[in-house]
Order: structure tokens, then sequence, then C-alpha cells
């Protein structure tokens, strides 16, 4: 099976270095895009790969690359940002390829940038990441030793800077309008949009923001082509999908595998079952803000389009397993505390609301909670709804709520009735 | 015209609108926070919510908000839909969530704008129950308190304070429920337009810091229309008393002048009605005495008509300085400024009223796309021009945005698209200003050397027709040459200078500029800033100054005087006034405070302020205004400076006055005769004017359980004081609807209690009110073409051996006479220094806070140094007109005699 994203990474390794990756068949995609290709070509053939953004939202890559003007018109400088501000709970898949192989994050950011003629990149990260950023470092280094990187790359009359910045810490970093502002000195409040960063981005030139995973992406489909990438899954969206899972299970971890593997089989197979002495209660499938799913839904394959017909969405692809020796309240508390608590601040909805049902679930879980608390959670899943909020932090808060009030409402229920948490 | 569907209604609206916007301008209520028409929207409150449809098949529909939504043609929308209300509602709760019940002891209850969308999404149940954030409060200086636990997050102050106001020191803290809008640390607010924060603040987080220290409820107060008569751009105001204390200013809208806001000087600098100086009684050498009295005793000593003058003021109202006029004689007339100044004043009125280019309003202003300040630091001597001037720089760049797609109303993304982008903007001073930070290029030279600046760029504009200038440095050619060309290119260019160099070719300059730039299709716009409220309404009627007055008094010509509302010490050299004080056999004075001048005087008659006086100003623009009386004052004897005139004429039947009941009788004789004035008869309506035969009330209208009037005295309600002046009543009996915008003494809708409600009386939000913008421009000028370019230009200035020359520095706190009286402002005058420059700094070894010695006219003064390294070589500043700091003239030759051993 082949594993394009992390064949080259070495556990407890340093990670390849620019000559080492060069030689294991790395930076062909950018030789190959500056002599072969036009920028336009390039974001058709990445459009036609069907590569979808693995940060979460799944949009056609090529289609977003489309919106940015190219030709002698266009405003300059214009932006390429990787969003390596990986904070939602539960994933960890983009500090794998950041710490594994950076060069195949350069060779994808580079090939991107070109395909939008960018003209300085940038590498937001995570603050925790540091190792990350280290590495990082010394592959940015190596690129510019070896002209990848600077003025005039393999030749070509293309150039391109790049800058690693580290984020300050918060998790609304990590919303692409959000990151923008914060990469300029501003407050970490996203944009409305329109206007969208192609149009007016990274001090107001157009700008594409892109999630570490989906750039590693590029360079396979660019030196081998949309039906090799087509062909490495099992479903209508192409590609492999680095996947994670967390929680009470055997073997947690992260793994590289065909898009659209059934949920069964990463669990099973790769995470190696419940320990022993626990039964699967459900997971949310892409990361904190992603909606429950339950025993039903184990053999539906992991891809964008299947997860969202079964209720939920993939996210990052990285889940988190509930056992049924664990709380569902308190876990959704957690969750709730996490999104209350990084709540940007900008819009009244999730505000003032997400820390009403963080203190709200507090009660329950203290065995203080009314049925009326109910009500008002169930009223928060629906008035936090994509639109009604300026951002999707808090529609991505209520998914779990929303799910586990459907799912583990007896739970709930138990804790209001019984004025205690069964569980301690 | 784009027409779109309310709740399947259609209406037509304005293009290029959002739909919030839209919506208020029909009249329409939908509830908001963080929109605000003078800075669009951003999005954040969510408040505004309304369900937009697709199409007419489309029922269900989604909530979207207005203020982010384009009012675009065929849009559909529901205001009344089920879910967008419960929205609404919603989103009122959770702000609710955190909003202690604070209503019964916060200052902004009665006008508080949350308290009206509260009521308007009808939210009234608690479910919360759990405990709320609380912060820590700052303290902000003098003006402004800070009550953090009622803030609702919407952002507006920190958009206006820095994005609007260009100021620095207020930011947004924190995140989540716990963001926090403050200083980093305790301090003054350094934005000179502070004080705009308790009207943008929605709820009671920054409230009126003097209004507190005698607060009373806004359904208590009795309010008037005013003008602000701090300085000369007179912004409208409405100023509110109870109990015989004038308790606040607050922004009185005007689509032309203030708009929606004001300065701190004009919103604080109110408090010296109140205060302890005031001259309350009539006094004859020293001792108090019968108004009958006093005005006998002036009658006696003007019986000789020509043995007497009367010296007026620029700081008094048209009706009182015409009072005197008429008392002592036109060629017996003075115009209270000093002999320069009454001749600079006049030369704007004749650039002004020649023409080509013409007068510039404040809105004209910020509409401007590339301007040229000659030699006025703004932000000191026309504090609300700054504010404009900050809008103005931002034209050229929003015009190059027009083809981003990026809608006008659309703040946070113009903004971004933007960035620092700003158009030109030059300044021109002796010392730096708080403007040159958004300068394309600022030059630092003396009067005559910005003159000579002026004179190149006109010359630059205009090379066959406007003179040369010989001997200019290169640099400064360049310099005039790159100005030239920026305002060429401009669409709307603007020429900003004043008089406060005292330098008339400065005056000149600014005129040549103007006029190169004018087209017989299009005159350009020029803006003079004149020091005081009426400086340019006392030029219309002397052209004399104090020390002509002086001169007659000295030639025996006469040897008693009237002075009105004038500090003579203000005016010329203190040995001068003295000799004149000394040299006059009779001395009345009239006037609201003691001064160096009432204390000379034999007579003293007390004069009722803009608050207990009704009057009419004429702005720099030329703009005829008037002010209407607050309340009757019964702590005194205090009335309008042309009553006590009056009176005297009256027991001298010297004129007939015996028509002159009220304020139409002084100002219909005033515009019978002086010519010009007849323009402004329509200024306001007359006194006895009514709407269904009612008054307009100057107290707000209450259903039950009112307060008597002066219940601080007794609960019996006195009659309430007539008004012959104005179709006001002292009461809150008449006419409860919007009267005519001269007479609006308060801005209220049902259900809408705060400034917000200046929505209803405009017929577009951000336009002009309904009827029209208050005030009647008097001067439009008269040529359209061919200007005659003055010819005057300063030779350049040298420096003199052993000698400084003093420009006058000016500050928004202390340079202006009244105000400094008030007591929250006066904490904010700095002590008198001196000012040098770097290369002073070096030969005099000084450096900032040292102490030396300076002799500036008669007098010397040990005062400390500060350090404005970009002062000109041989140039030091001195600021102007600061409490007990005056007496001498600026411009002035000084001499430093001495650095102490510091």
């Amino acid at each position: 099976m082949e594993r394009p994203l992390t064949q080259h990474i070495r556990p407890g390794k340093e990670p390849m270095t620019l000559p080492e990756y060069e030689e294991a068949g790395g930076y062909q995609a950018v030789k190959k895009a500056l002599k072969d290709y036009t920028p336009k070509e390039i974001q058709d053939l990445v459009k036609d790969a069907n590569l979808k953004g693995r940060g979460g939202a799944g949009f056609n890559t090529g289609l977003k690359w489309s919106f940015v003007p190219l030709g002698d018109d266009a405003p300059h400088p214009k932006y390429l940002v990787c969003n390596a501000d990986e904070m939602e709970p539960g994933t960890f898949k983009d500090r794998v390829l950041l710490e594994g192989n950076p060069h195949l994050l350069l060779e994808g950011m580079i090939t991107a940038a070109y395909a939008i003629r960018a003209d300085v990149a940038y590498i937001f990260i995570r603050w925790a990441y540091q190792l990350s950023r280290e590495r990082l470092a010394n592959a940015i280094k190596e690129a510019y030793e070896h002209n990848y990187l600077g003025k005039n790359i393999q030749g070509s009359d293309y150039s391109l800077d790049m800058h690693i910045h580290v984020s300050a810490g918060r998790y609304m970093c990590g919303e692409e309008t959000a990151l923008l502002n914060a990469l300029e000195g501003k407050r970490a409040n996203p944009r409305a949009k329109p206007p969208f960063p192609q149009t007016s981005g990274l001090f107001g030139k157009p700008t594409i923001v892109q999630n570490v995973e989906t750039l590693c992406n590029v360079p396979g489909i660019v030196v081998n082509g949309v039906e090799w990438y087509k062909g490495l899954s099992h479903s209508e969206e192409g590609g492999t999908k680095l996947y994670g899972v967390s929680g009470k299970v055997k073997n947690p971890g992260c793994w590289e595998l065909p898009m659209g593997t059934p949920i069964r089989e990463i669990l099973e197979e790769h995470a190696g079952g419940m320990q022993d002495g626990l039964n699967f209660r459900g997971l949310i499938p892409g990361g904190a803000s992603t909606d429950f799913l339950v025993e039903e839904h184990l053999d539906t394959p992991m891809d964008y389009n299947s997860i969202t017909q079964a209720g939920s969405r993939m996210g990052t692809g990285t889940m988190i397993v509930l056992d049924d020796q664990t709380c569902p309240v308190a876990m959704v508390e957690n969750l709730e505390h996490f999104f209350a608590q990084e709540s940007c601040g900008w819009c009244t909805p999730c505000r003032d609301g997400l820390p009403w049902t963080e203190k709200i679930l507090h009660a329950i879980e203290h065995g203080v909670g009314q049925m009326r608390d109910l009500d008002t959670l169930s009223a928060h899943s629906k008035w936090l709804g994509p639109g009604n909020t300026f951002c999707a932090l808090a529609p991505g808060a209520v998914e779990p709520l929303q799910s586990a009030l459907k799912y583990f409402r007896d739970d709930f229920e138990r804790h209001i009735n019984e004025k205690r948490c069964p569980w301690r | 015209m784009p027409t779109i569907y309310i709740d399947d209604q259609p209406y037509e609206v304005k293009e290029g609108q959002n739909l919030l916007h839209a919506v208020l301008s029909l009249g329409l209520d939908l509830p908001y926070f963080c929109w605000h028409p003078a800075f669009g929207s951003v999005g954040a409150c969510r408040q505004c919510a309304v369900t937009q449809y697709q199409d007419e098949n489309d029922t269900r529909g989604r909530i979207v908000m207005a203020c982010m939504t384009p009012a675009s043609d065929g849009t559909r929308i529901s205001i009344s839909d089920p879910d967008a209300i419960q929205f609404r509602e919603n989103v009122i709760e959770w702000l609710m969530v955190n909003h202690p019940h604070d209503c019964p002891v916060c200052d902004e209850g009665g006008e508080c704008h949350l308290q009206d969308m509260t009521v308007m999404s009808g939210h009234n149940y608690r479910e919360f129950r759990f405990k709320k954030r609380t912060h820590r409060n700052q303290d902000l200086g003098p003006f402004i308190n800070h009550e953090m636990n009622r803030c609702i997050a919407c952002y507006r102050c920190v958009r206006y304070y820095r994005d609007y106001a260009g100021g620095d020191d207020l930011q947004a803290f924190g995140a989540h429920d716990y963001v926090y809008f403050g200083r980093k640390e305790d301090g003054v607010l350094e934005s000179e337009f502070s004080g705009n924060l308790v009207e943008i603040c929605p709820t009671g987080v920054f409230t009126d810091k003097t209004l507190k220290r005698h607060y009373t409820r806004k359904w208590d107060l009795q309010t008037s229309p005013s003008v602000c008569q701090q300085c000369g751009l007179g912004c409208n105001t409405i100023a509110g008393e109870r109990y015989g204390t004038l308790r606040r200013i607050l922004n009185r809208y005007n689509g032309q002048v203030n708009r929606y806001f004001l300065c701190d000087r004009g919103r604080f600098g109110y408090e010296y009605v109140n205060s302890e100086q005031r001259i309350t009684q009539p006094k004859i050498s020293g001792s108090q005495v019968s108004g009958e009295e006093a005005v006998a005793s002036i009658a006696g000593l003007v019986k000789d008509k020509t043995r007497i003058i009367g010296i007026g003021s620029p700081r008094a109202s048209l009706e009182s300085n015409f009072a005197l006029r008429t008392m002592v004689g036109a060629n017996r007339f003075y115009s209270g400024m000093s002999r320069t100044e009454t001749r600079l004043v006049g030369l704007v009125r004749e650039v002004l009223q020649q023409g080509p280019a013409r007068s510039a309003s404040l809105l004209d202003v910020e509409q401007a796309d590339a301007v040229l300040v000659l030699g006025e630091d703004l932000t000191n001597t026309a504090p609300r021009l700054d504010l404009s001037l900050r809008q103005s720089v931002r034209n050229q760049p929003l015009q190059e945005a027009e083809n981003s797609g990026i809608q006008t109303w659309n703040d946070a993304a113009l903004r971004e698209y933007i960035q620092d982008k700003k158009g030109p903007l030059f300044i021109a001073t002796p010392a730096g200003t708080k403007l040159d930070g958004l300068a394309t290029g600022t030059y630092r030279g003396t009067a005559a050397d910005i003159a000579r600046l002026g004179y190149a760029v006109a010359h630059a504009l205009s090379s066959e027709e406007a003179p040369a200038v010989k001997g200019l440095p290169a640099e400064l050619k360049r310099l005039a040459a790159t100005i030239a060309q920026a305002l060429k290119n401009a669409d709307r260019p603007l020429v900003i200078s004043g008089t406060s160099l005292q330098e008339e070719t400065v005056i000149k300059a600014a005129a040549n500029v103007a006029w190169a730039l004018s087209s017989p299709e299009q005159a350009a716009d020029i803006c003079y800033t004149v020091p005081e409220a009426n400086s340019l309404g006392v030029s219309y009627l002397a052209d004399a100054g104090v020390q002509d007055a002086f001169q007659a008094v000295q030639k025996g010509e006469a040897d008693t005087v009237v002075v009105l509302e004038n500090d003579l010490y203000r005016r010329a050299a203190t040995s001068e006034v003295d000799a004149f004080l000394s040299e006059c056999k009779h001395v009345v004075c009239i006037d609201h405070l003691e001064t160096r001048t009432s204390g000379a005087s034999e007579i003293v008659l007390p004069a009722g302020t803009f608050a207990e006086s009704d009057g009419t100003l004429i702005n720099n623009e030329g703009r005829a205004q008037r002010f209407y009386q607050t309340f009757v004052n019964e702590a005194g004897a205090m009335q309008e400076s042309w009553r006590w005139i009056r009176e005297v004429m009256d027991l001298n039947k010297h004129v007939d006055v015996s028509e002159w009941e009220s304020l139409d009788d002084v100002f219909s004789a005033m515009l019978k005769s002086v010519e010009p004035f007849t323009e402004m008869s329509d200024v306001a309506p007359d006194a006895q004017f009514r709407i269904h035969r009612e008054k307009i009330p100057r107290a707000s209208f209450r259903y039950s359980g009112r307060t008597a009037m002066k219940a601080n005295v007794s609960v019996h309600e006195p009659q309430p004081p007539e008004d012959p002046d104005s179709p006001m009543s002292f009461s809150m009996e008449g006419y409860s609807g919007h009267p005519p915008a001269a007479f609006t003494a308060r801005f209220w809708a049902p259900g809408w209690n705060s400034v917000q409600s200046t929505n209803k009386y405009q017929s577009e939000v951000g336009g002009p009110l309904r009827g029209g913008d208050p005030g009647i421009r008097l001067i439009e000028p008269t040529r359209k073409s061919t200007p005659k370019y003055y010819r005057d230009i300063p030779e350049a200035f040298a420096t003199r051996d052993g000698e400084w020359f003093a420009e006058p520095l000016y500050h928004i706190f202390g340079s202006d006479e009244t105000s400094s009286a008030s007591e929250g402002l006066a904490r904010r005058i700095p002590e008198p220094y001196v000012a040098i420059g770097s290369a002073a700094s070096e030969s005099l070894q000084l450096n900032s806070g040292d102490r030396i010695t300076i002799r500036i006219g008669e007098e010397q003064y040990t005062l400390p140094v500060r350090l404005y390294a970009e002062l000109p070589d041989g140039v030091v500043g001195v600021p102007f007109g600061l409490p007990e700091f005056t007496g001498f003239a600026l411009p002035a030759w000084t001499q430093i005699t001495g650095a102490e051993d510091n």
C-alpha cells in the first residue's frame, strides 16, 4: 500500500536531510512544476485530483486556488500560508508530518506557492510544537542553501521567500482569517467572508491558507498525476489520509491509509480495539468539534461525504473514542470547557453562550443539574449554528453537545435525577 | 434605486447600503449594537438578525445579519419571522448573562441603548442562574468613568477610539467572556476626543465623570439646543440643567458641522457656568447693588454719547455685540479682539467673500481627498477639525478600493484592504502636531516661512498668475512642487489655515493656493480657523481692535468704556491694559466670570453664559447658528448682556429700544442695520412659532410621577419662567413630537431613549436632519474665476543673535478662556513652559525639565523647558492663553536671560 505522506518518516530518528530526501525522490514536484507546468495547470491538476482540504473543511483545494488573481495585473505581494496551528483537541496528525518529514511540507508549499505565484510563504505554527519548529527551521535553511527557496528557484524565474511564525497559542488562530489577523500582529478575531482571502488576505493581499496535510498531498499529485492519486483510495475522494485514534483503545496512534477506509477497520485493525474490560460507546470522528457516532455507524467509510451522510463531519480524521466506563457528560463538559475558553470573544452567541453550556454541564456532572437545563443545552445547539455566529468555532463546539444529547440522553437524565455522576 | 422586500412589502432604498442601514432609514425598528453610522458594520454583536429568503418560494429562509448583508435589488427579508425574533431575543439573553443588575445605580439608565434593545427584543426572564464575571475598573482621568462589569463587548469603543479617532491607549485585552476594554494601566485617556465614548458606548461602561459629580437622570434634565462656545467651529450641542446647575453637554447632530462627535474641550468645558468665579450680582466699586441701581448708574455715565466707547467680544453673541454697538455708535465700537486679530479675521472674511474658493464645512473637510494645512495645530486650535481630517485621509485609498468589490459599509474588510494607505496630507507648522502621524509630509518653520511655502505651492499650481517666491531653498521648492502635484491630482483638494500664528501672509498664501486650485467649473475648498465662537461674527460689526480703543482714550477722544464679555488682559500687553483702565474715568464690565478686567472695573454686571442666554453666532465657516437658553439662573441677577445694555439705552432714550422686547426684536434690528446679515433671517423660526398651537418643551414629557421643577427648594411647583425669546417653554408642556431641527432640545423616539434616537430625526441615517441641518451659510464667494492673487510675500525668517523668536503653541485644555475655569478640564491644563528645539537644546545645554528665565514682552518668567526637537533654529514655543500666563503678544522676539542651575 502506498504511503506517499509518511513513507519517508523514520520513527524515533531524525528526519531526512534535504540531500537524503532528494535521493529518495523528494523535490521532484518542484522541479517538474517549474519546468513543465504553468501555475494554472498546476491548479487544474490539483482540482481534478479532487484533493480536499485536510484542515477540516474539505473544500476542493485546486478550486480554492483558482480564485487567486493571476497575471500581470494581480496585486503583489501574494502569500501562501501554511496553517500549522493544529489545536483541534484529539488531533495530532500534522505534528506527525511536521516532525517526521518537514521537507515534504516544504515541497508541497513551494509547489502550491508557484501555482498561485505567491511571493512570500509563512508557516504559522502552534506554539507548543517546538520540535516541529526546530526541524522546519533546519529544513528551510537547507532549502535556501539548495536553491529551492529564495531567488530564481532551480534556475527558473520564480522566487519565493519562506518564514516561520510561532503562534502565541490560541485555538482561534487555526481559523484561517483569524490566523491572518494574528500573523499581521492584530487580535486573533476572524474576518467576515466575503471578501475571501484570495481577494483580501494577509495585509489585504491575495492569500491562500492551507492545512499541513493538504499541502503534503500536493507533490504526489504533481509527480504521479490524477489517476494515480485517485487510485490510492477506495472512494470518490482520492488520495490517502492520516487517521488517528485516541481514547481507551489498545493501540492509540496515527496511520496513513487509503481515503475512505471504514471506521471499524481503523478502530479494530490498527488501533487494536477497546482495552480489555471496556466496551465501545461512541466516538467523535474528526476532533472535538464533530458529532458523536455510535455502534451503528462503525461500517461507515471515513471520507468527507460518507461521514456527513452519517450525521457528523470527518473534520481532521482523528477520532476520540468514548468507552462505557467513562462519563459522557464529563467528556462533553471537558470539550465545552475547551471551546468556551478558546472563544475569541468577538461575537455574542459564542462568547456568552458557550460558558453557559459549560456551567450547566458542570452543574449536571456535580449533581446539581435540572431538567430544564437540557432544554437550555438543546437551545444552544440549535441557535449556535453556522451564520448565526461569526465563525465556525461555536457551531463546531455544539456538535458533540447536540449528538451527546441525542445518543446519551439517558446518562444526562440519570445525573439530574440521581443528583450525582453515576460513574464516580 | 434598488427595491427590497421586508415581510413581503416592497421598499425603495438607496444604492449601496447594508440592510440594517436601509431598514433604519425607512423608519422601521431593528435592534443593533456594533453598527454605527459613522463607522459602518463589522457583524460582531449578532443583534440585527433577520431572516433572508432566496425568492418568493423560499418559505424557510435563513438567519443573516442585516448589517452585513447588502440591500441589493430583489433582496427579501423578514424582520418578524419567529426564528429571527427568537434569535434576537437570545442575543439579549446572552448579553444579560454577565450584565450586572445595575440599572438603578447606573448613570446610563434612561438613555441606555442596551435598555432600549432589551425592551425591543422582548427578553424579560432570567434563565441563567450561575455567577457573573466581573472586572476591575480603571481610573481613566477626570472625564471618563469606567465600569467594566457592564460591558457587552460590542467593540464600539475601540473601533471608535482607535480606528476613527486615531487614539492608541485604549484597547481590547483578553479573550472569550473575559475581554476587557481599557488602558494598559490606569491613566488619563490621551485622545482629545475621548469624551465621545460616553455616547458611543451603548451601556454604562464609559460615562461622563463630570456629570457623575452632579448626577441627574436624563428625564429630570431641562435641555435646550445650544452651540459650543469654546472654539471657532460652532459644534452643535445639547446642554442639560437641573436645580440651577448645568449638568452636562451632549452632542447635537448637525450633518454639516460636528455630526456625531464633539471634542473634550467642548464636552467637558461647561462647568465654568457653575463656577464659584461667576459674577452673580451687579456691583459698583466692589459693593453689591440692585440691577436698577447699576443700570441707572451706567445710564448716567453714558449720557454724553461722545465720551463713551464700547469694546465688544468675539465670545459674545451677535445680539449682545450689536446692542453695545447700537448704544455707543458704530464708530465707537471695537471688536474686542486685538488690533492684529481684528485685521486677520477681517482678512479671512475678505478671502471667503471674494472667492473663487469656497468656505468648507466640517463635512466638506471629511470629504476632501488631499489637504494642505498652513500654520494650524488643528488638534489644539480647532479640535473637531482634527477628527474630520483623520477621515479625509482615507478618501483616496477608499476610492482605489472601489474595484475590490468590498462594500463601503464593510468597515473591517475595507480597513484590512486599505491597510495604512493614506491620501495626501501636508502640514506646515512651527512645532510638531498630533496629526503629523497621518501626514505625507511636514514642514517646520516660522509663520513667514510657512507663508513662503504656501506662496510657492500656489505658484507651482499657477505659474503664470500666482507670484513666485524668490530665494526659496531647493528643498522647499521640491516640497512645494510635491504638494502642488498632490493637490492638483485630487478631486476635492482642501487648504486649511487660520489666525493662530497671527500672520497675515499665511492667510494670504492659503488663499492663493485655494484660488489656484479653483476653476470656473469647480471651486476648491478653503477652511480658516478662527479662535473664538464669534470671531467671524463680531468682525462684521467692527474693524477696529482693542489697541485702537486704547488709542482713542489716550488721545482724549473718550473717557468711559463699556467692556462686553472680555478680559482685556488676554488681548493686549499688561502695561497697556493697566494704563488704559487707569486712564479711563469710568469702566463698566459685563461678563460671566470674575476676571482681571472685571476686578478693575467700577461697575460690573452679571452676564448670562450660553446656558442662560439665547443668541446667534457665526462660526469659522461663516455659518450663522442660534443657541438657546437652557435655564433661568435664579442664583443671581444674570441675564443676557444685550438685555442689560437695552435697559441702559431705555433709560437714556438715546436710541429707541422700545421695540426691543425679545431676541427677535434685537435680531431684526440687527439685520436691518448690517446688510450681509439679511441672509440669515431664516436662521431659526421666531418666538411666535408654534406647532399645533403648542410651544416646544425643554423638559421631557413625563406620564406621571414627575418631581417638582425645584424640588431641592420646595415640592410646590412654581410657575415656570416665560421665554419671550424662543418658541420653547421652560417646562415639559408643549409639542411632544419632533420640532424643526433648530429647536431639537433632545433626541428621543418611542422605544429609543438613547442617543441612537438621532436616527429617527434623519431621513437617511447619517444624512442631514429632516428639514435640513440648522444654520445658514452666510458667505458664498462672489468671484467664480480669475482670482486676484495676493502678492505680499514675506522675507524668509532670519535668526537674531541673543534673541529667540517665540511662536505661540496652543492647548486644547488651557488656551481657551472660559472652559479653563471648568473643574474637570482644569486638571488637564499644563503648567506654563518654554519649548526649545534640538539646536537650542545643544547650544544652551538644556534638557527637558530644566528651568530657564525668559523675557517675553514686558516681563520675565522662570519656566521649565520642554524639548520639541523639530522647532526651527532660533525659534522657541510659548503656550498661548494659559490661565495667568497672558498679557504678552505672540509671536514675539524674546531673550533667554538665565538658565538656572539645574
